[in-house]
């Protein structure tokens, strides 16, 4: 019961801090200058894309629907979700230590590991309602003002093309998997917190990593080849898998294993580190 | 004997290498408002850390309520209300908002009904929905006391509550504590370094000095032996010094101001000094004896 109202209380401490309405404040903006944008010109940038395939091709109907318009802005987004998550959940921890509140939170007759177990738990919820928030900005705002239609998505392996009934699912496999990898951001950011008493560093160090991280992914270098599979920044656009015909989903579930290792062991590092802590702020 | 509350026995902590707390033990017994004594950095807030389980001792042990602490801490903490330092309060929500999300986990709920009372109670009335950031430092203590309240604990730890408040506001935290020990008999151990106020409110008390008990005991007890410091206002002054002189030979005095002077007797000399000085003819305005707990601790402390 007492961590179900611990949850309760972290829920209530993110929805009335104004830099949790940021992350959605931004989504909203930058959906929204997008989707102007592809409003405006956006049949001059898709004849850009099937211009190499127009000899053999020929497009007909609704290309630049809502479908197409959301895997745009996703595939855009992506890199900035990250940091909207872990400017609220990089200080769960930290932001506590810096005001003093964890030292009060502490005296009271819940365990620690309760106490943190409903900051991640809180950080989940809110990281839910980031995806469900560019969902809605991206999908449901997307066929409303662009339509629907099939969809037609460039890949390495060149033109794939969805049937319109055949993409929802998709799309909700695909923010399943762009939630746990989210998730593992907040997770990370949650654990680099319990490390410190200044709220902003684990969130510059959490924007750190996943650069850092992202850099060794990109490079072409043999050194690092051994470790780019388990690295989560690989697995973090693994979203797109979803919108291969067939679908790889040996691929998925790989990435979706690495991404749920990651979060084990940075839940039980958190976990162990602010057990032992001495709270000192 | 009355119940133990605090048993604490040979408590040390080292932070790198720094020894913050050395072998401190000391016992708080039902009913008690004890005083946890010492100079700023002796250890007093370390000492009430390892008492909430914010800190892990590196040795010795804490009991709570005939439990130890490092096993049964929820159980404890539970029964127990804390300020610890200062009270720190999320700034961005209001005074209600904030007992709320502390009462949630404190084991027992409270309704809106009993968290607005108790806003009442420590003088926060109407300022139920004020947020915390504009609260004075006042009010910052009032909304901690009444967070410390809140679950009726058993055992109530205040550490320093009168730091930076006003007069009145003082008085209003001393009369709080005598409230909760006589009307409520709750028991309070009180850090604080302000000697006045250990001496106004405590029964009994521990000196901590560099991290180590130095004395424990009952106050008036702990005073009894020790000379007083006696002011005395009379007329003619120099015939007064000279009865002094006669009287003690060693005696050294303090001038205060023109017509006072004071200096240090024993309790048991007071009545012939006074008979002496009527006899030769010394005009007394005023006889005050002073025995502040200052001087013990000053003493105790340079020992």
């Amino acid at each position: 019961m007492i961590l179900i109202n611990s949850i309760y209380n972290e829920i209530i401490k993110i929805a009335l801090k104004p830099r949790s309405y940021l992350g959605l404040a931004a989504i909203t903006v930058l959906v929204g200058v997008i989707q102007f944008a592809l409003k405006a010109d956006g049949m001059s940038i898709i004849s850009f894309v099937t211009s190499s395939f127009e000899q053999t091709l020929s497009f007909e109907g609704n290309v630049l629907n809502g479908n197409l318009v959301a895997f745009i802005i996703l595939q855009m987004l992506i890199v900035q979700i990250p940091l909207l998550i872990a400017l609220v959940t990089g200080d769960l921890v930290s932001g506590e230590a810096a005001m003093g509140t964890i030292r009060m939170l502490a005296t009271k007759p819940i365990s620690r590991i309760q106490l943190l177990l409903s900051k991640f738990i809180a950080g989940g919820i809110y990281t839910l309602l980031v995806i469900i928030w560019l969902g809605m900005m991206s999908v449901v705002l997307g066929k409303v003002l662009f339509g629907t239609g099939d969809m037609m998505v460039l890949n390495s392996d060149g033109l794939v093309i969805l049937q319109e009934a055949d993409i929802n699912w998709r799309y909700l496999g695909g923010f399943a998997v762009a939630f746990l990898a989210l998730f593992t951001v907040s997770s990370l950011s949650i654990c680099l917190s319990c490390f410190t008493d200044n709220s902003i560093g684990p969130i510059v160090a959490t924007m750190a990593l996943i650069l850092l991280f992202t850099i060794i992914g990109t490079l072409d270098v043999r050194v690092f080849d051994p470790i780019k599979p388990y690295l989560f920044t690989t697995h973090m656009a693994s979203w797109r898998s979803f919108f291969e015909d067939p679908l790889p989903v040996a691929d998925i579930l790989r990435s979706c294993a690495v991404l749920v290792a990651h979060n084990v062991v940075l839940i039980s590092v958190s976990l162990y580190t602010f057990h032992r802590k001495d709270i000192q702020s | 004997m009355p119940e133990k509350i605090i048993e604490v026995r040979n408590l040390s902590k080292r932070f790198g290498s720094f020894q913050a707390v050395h072998d401190v033990s000391f016992t708080v017994y039902k009913g008690d408002v004890f005083g946890f004594l010492g100079p700023n950095g002796a250890g007093k807030s370390t000492s009430i850390r390892c008492l909430n389980s914010l800190i892990k001792p590196d040795s010795g042990t804490v009991k709570v309520f005939g439990e130890s602490i490092s096993t049964h801490r929820e159980s404890i903490l539970g029964r127990v209300g804390s300020i610890i330092e200062k009270p720190d309060f999320y700034k961005y929500l209001s005074a209600y908002r904030n007992l709320e999300i502390f009462s949630r986990i404190s084991g027992k709920p409270s309704t809106k009904a009993e968290i607005y009372k108790m806003l009442d109670f420590v003088g926060l009335g109407g300022r139920e929905k004020d947020k915390f950031a504009g609260f004075s430092h006042g009010m910052k203590q009032r909304l901690g006391i009444a967070q410390t309240l809140l679950h009726n604990p058993d055992l109530i730890i205040l550490d320093e509550p009168t730091t930076g408040l006003d007069p009145q506001g003082i008085i209003d935290i001393r009369n709080l504590i005598l409230r909760l020990k006589n009307e409520q008999n709750k028991t309070v151990l009180l850090s604080s370094h302000n000697l006045a106020e250990i001496e106004l409110i405590c029964n009994r008390m521990v000196i901590i000095n560099k991290g180590r008990s130095i004395v424990e005991g009952n106050v008036s007890e702990l005073m009894n032996g020790e000379n007083l410091i006696l002011r005395l206002e009379a007329s003619p002054m120099t015939a007064a010094k000279n009865v002094l002189l006669a009287w003690k030979p060693s005696l050294l005095w303090d001038n205060v101001g023109d017509s006072s002077i004071q200096f240090p007797i024993e309790k048991s000399e007071i009545p012939a000094l006074t008979k002496l000085l009527v006899e030769n003819k010394i005009e007394i305005f005023s006889l005050e004896a002073k025995r502040t707990l200052e001087d013990y601790f000053i003493k105790i402390v340079n020992q």
